[in-house]
């Protein structure tokens, strides 16, 4: 008997088997968030989860909580809603680099601004995977892709710097590499009472592979640790020489006010109010 | 006490929507339906509500749909160019059965167009805006009262049936004063909260189609999707029958309730040889028209463009030789009221366009033109 993978609770089981390619990095991110999530002390109970439309918005919808699956780019929009709704719950944002970064590049800035108490992650995979492997926003220059049979030409985003930039109070990049860092970020984004942002970059060997000559997870695996860069390294470094490298690091880690509590303080302060919750199921206001 | 307000149309609709117990709203700064977010901003505070400034209309829509999933009656605020950014996350409240209210002052049309002037040019964007089949519930208001009026039976319609409702107004019934009325007790639905039972379905075909919704947080664990979903909310996208059956509940729970939707007002149908009918705006063109005719004129008002009312409308012009629609468009409620009055009666076009509201005497010209002098 395999031994049981002790997170199997936290999963809607009879949802499984899940729609995720062999060698996909989606597995080994919801085993670091359900690690970090534990290691925050977080009460799974009380965690709601938006995503978008992509591979990696797929994963609330096997996860064992309340769970909105939303439009493609516009999670973010929804959870402010949701966490401006009812800001006791834990609002956790799964999306990936097409969603947060292309279409929803608004959203991804202006929530980042407001600084309001989201957990995100993306996951970078550098291309479309759920249409058949466009590329991104964040497929690396030369890269090739089904729409770009040439190489790409674009330069692409670098999300934990544009979203520490854009105001988040904690942003953090690693890849599926440096899992036990990511859980640490994670865990750092869960417990940060504002915006915070976390990135990992991941290997998607049936597309990204297929099109760049890396057909395996491991021969992926590979060839981002070797492109690594520790932040406190890149520091020191000239722009040239960091062409084609992965970043891995903290962006943001520093505090400022909170969107919702503000919200709130207005109301409390001015008018001697509370802001109501579930005002919805109720006819005395 | 009753009590009594001067009040602009779109200061009544922010007030009727508190009222109605909207404690969320999300918008962007459109002209001419700004002064309904700006009245929020300073009201919702003092009641334990939240105004948020979004970063377009897109977003806007998002973020009232997240927040009736967090527990919280939520509306928006638009005109034409900004239902049009809505559209998509309008279909996913429909397909996730999220009440929302959705209010659009219109104006001027297509494109940024006329901003501070009237129209009626979003009546088919409302039916058929977003892609695929839906079966939307909208309200017309004629006056400042009915604006406050309409928000209020908006939320109440939206949360009956777990759909997203829309506020068809005008930029003249969105900028003018009037006196309205607000009675002491006003009827609100409160949203029904589910049982925690072991075979809880979120998204079950009970009672008329409309099962009961929790709020995320309430322990249910919901998943909510615009997939097609089966009853549990989980994604079924290749099975033809799940589809159908889905999609012809959301559209059915509207359907089947079309008697308890549907409102028309009417004066002199019965013997009338010419029948007006109109929504919104024109409306009180109309009347007066109609007051001052020495033919045999009557009126039909739509105070629900959607579901379109065709039994009523039928009904009540069995015996009119002709229909003049009066609208603020080029045609577009006029293609309903032919589609249920051609078989008895000529159904007539006078479309307005340009931002001014038609003049009764100009409805005059109009029915001496069809009715013939």
């Amino acid at each position: 008997m395999p031994k049981e993978n002790r997170f199997l609770p936290y999963l809607r089981e009879d949802r499984l088997p899940h729609i995720f390619c062999p060698g996909c990095g989606n597995g080994a991110i919801i085993n670091a968030f359900l690690a970090a999530m534990e290691k925050a002390e977080m009460d799974f109970d009380n965690i709601a989860m938006v995503s978008g439309i992509g591979c990696s918005s797929r994963i609330p919808g096997y996860l064992k909580c309340d769970s909105l699956h939303t439009t493609h780019g516009r999670a973010l929009s929804f959870a402010t809603g949701l966490k401006t709704a009812n800001k006791d719950l834990d609002v956790v944002v799964f999306t990936g680099d097409g969603d947060a970064a292309s279409i929803g590049g608004n959203h991804l800035i202006h929530a980042a601004r407001r600084n309001i108490n989201l957990t995100v992650i993306c996951i970078n995979n550098n291309i479309y995977g759920m249409t058949g492997g466009q590329i991104s926003p964040t497929s690396p220059k030369g890269s090739f892709g089904t729409t770009a049979p040439y190489g790409n030409q674009d330069t692409p985003f670098k999300l934990a710097e544009l979203v520490a930039a854009a105001g988040a109070t904690y942003s953090a990049r690693w890849t599926t590499v440096q899992i036990e860092n990511l859980v640490t970020s994670i865990k750092e984004g869960l417990k940060n009472p504002g915006f915070s942002f976390i990135e990992v970059a991941t290997q998607c060997p049936t597309y990204f592979g297929r099109k760049n000559k890396l057909r395996t997870p491991t021969a992926m695996a590979a060839v981002m640790k070797a492109n690594t860069v520790f932040k406190s390294a890149a520091d020191r470094m000239k722009p040239k020489d960091l062409e084609g490298k992965i970043v891995v690091g903290e962006f943001a880690n520093t505090q400022r006010d909170e969107f919702t509590e503000n919200i709130d303080k207005i109301s409390v302060e001015k008018f001697g109010k509370k802001t109501l919750i579930n005002s919805a199921y109720t006819t005395e206001l | 006490m009753a009590e009594e307000f001067f009040i602009q149309g779109n200061e009544a609709c922010a007030k009727g929507a508190i009222a109605a117990g909207c404690r969320f709203f999300a918008g962007y700064p459109i002209t001419p339906s700004t002064e309904v977010a700006e009245t929020l901003a300073r009201e919702l505070p003092k009641v334990g509500g939240s105004f948020v400034q979004m970063e377009d209309e897109i977003a806007s829509a998002g973020a009232i749909i997240g927040a009736s999933w967090g527990g919280a009656k939520s509306m928006t605020a638009t005109s034409g160019p900004g239902i049009s950014l809505m559209q998509e996350n309008i279909g996913y409240a429909f397909m996730s059965e999220t009440p929302i209210v959705i209010v659009d002052v219109q104006r001027g049309s297509p494109s940024t167009a006329q901003p501070t002037m009237a129209a009626q040019g979003d009546m088919m964007q409302a039916r058929w805006g977003s892609h695929g089949d839906y079966e939307p519930i909208a309200l017309s208001p004629s006056s400042v009262q009915e604006f406050f009026d309409f928000t209020i039976k908006a939320f109440n319609l939206a949360e009956e049936y777990r759909v997203p409702v829309f506020v068809m107004a005008d930029e003249v019934i969105g900028h003018m004063r009037e006196k309205i009325i607000v009675e002491d007790s006003i009827e609100i639905v409160p949203r029904k909260r589910p049982e925690k039972t072991d075979d809880y379905l979120p998204f079950e075909n009970i009672e008329n189609g409309t099962t009961p919704m929790p709020a995320f947080g309430d322990g249910f664990n919901i998943h909510v999707t615009g997939l097609t979903h089966d009853e549990r909310g989980y994604p079924d996208t290749n099975t033809p029958e799940t589809h159908d059956k889905l999609v012809q509940r959301i559209c059915d729970k509207v359907l089947n309730n079309k008697d308890k939707i549907c409102s028309v007002k009417s004066e002199n149908c019965e013997d009338a040889d010419i029948i007006l009918v109109s929504y919104g705006a024109p409306v009180r063109s109309v009347v007066e028209a109609v007051n001052k005719t020495d033919k045999k004129v009557g009126y039909i008002k739509i105070d629900t463009p959607w579901p379109f009312p065709d039994e009523q409308i039928e009904k009540l012009t069995a015996n009119a030789k002709d229909i003049i629609v009066v609208e603020m468009n080029l045609g577009q409620m006029y293609y309903e009221v032919d589609r249920v009055c051609k078989r008895n009666s000529n159904v007539h076009l006078m479309g307005v366009i340009g931002g001014l509201l038609p003049t009764p005497d100009e409805i005059l010209e109009e029915i001496d033109r069809v009715g013939g002098n």
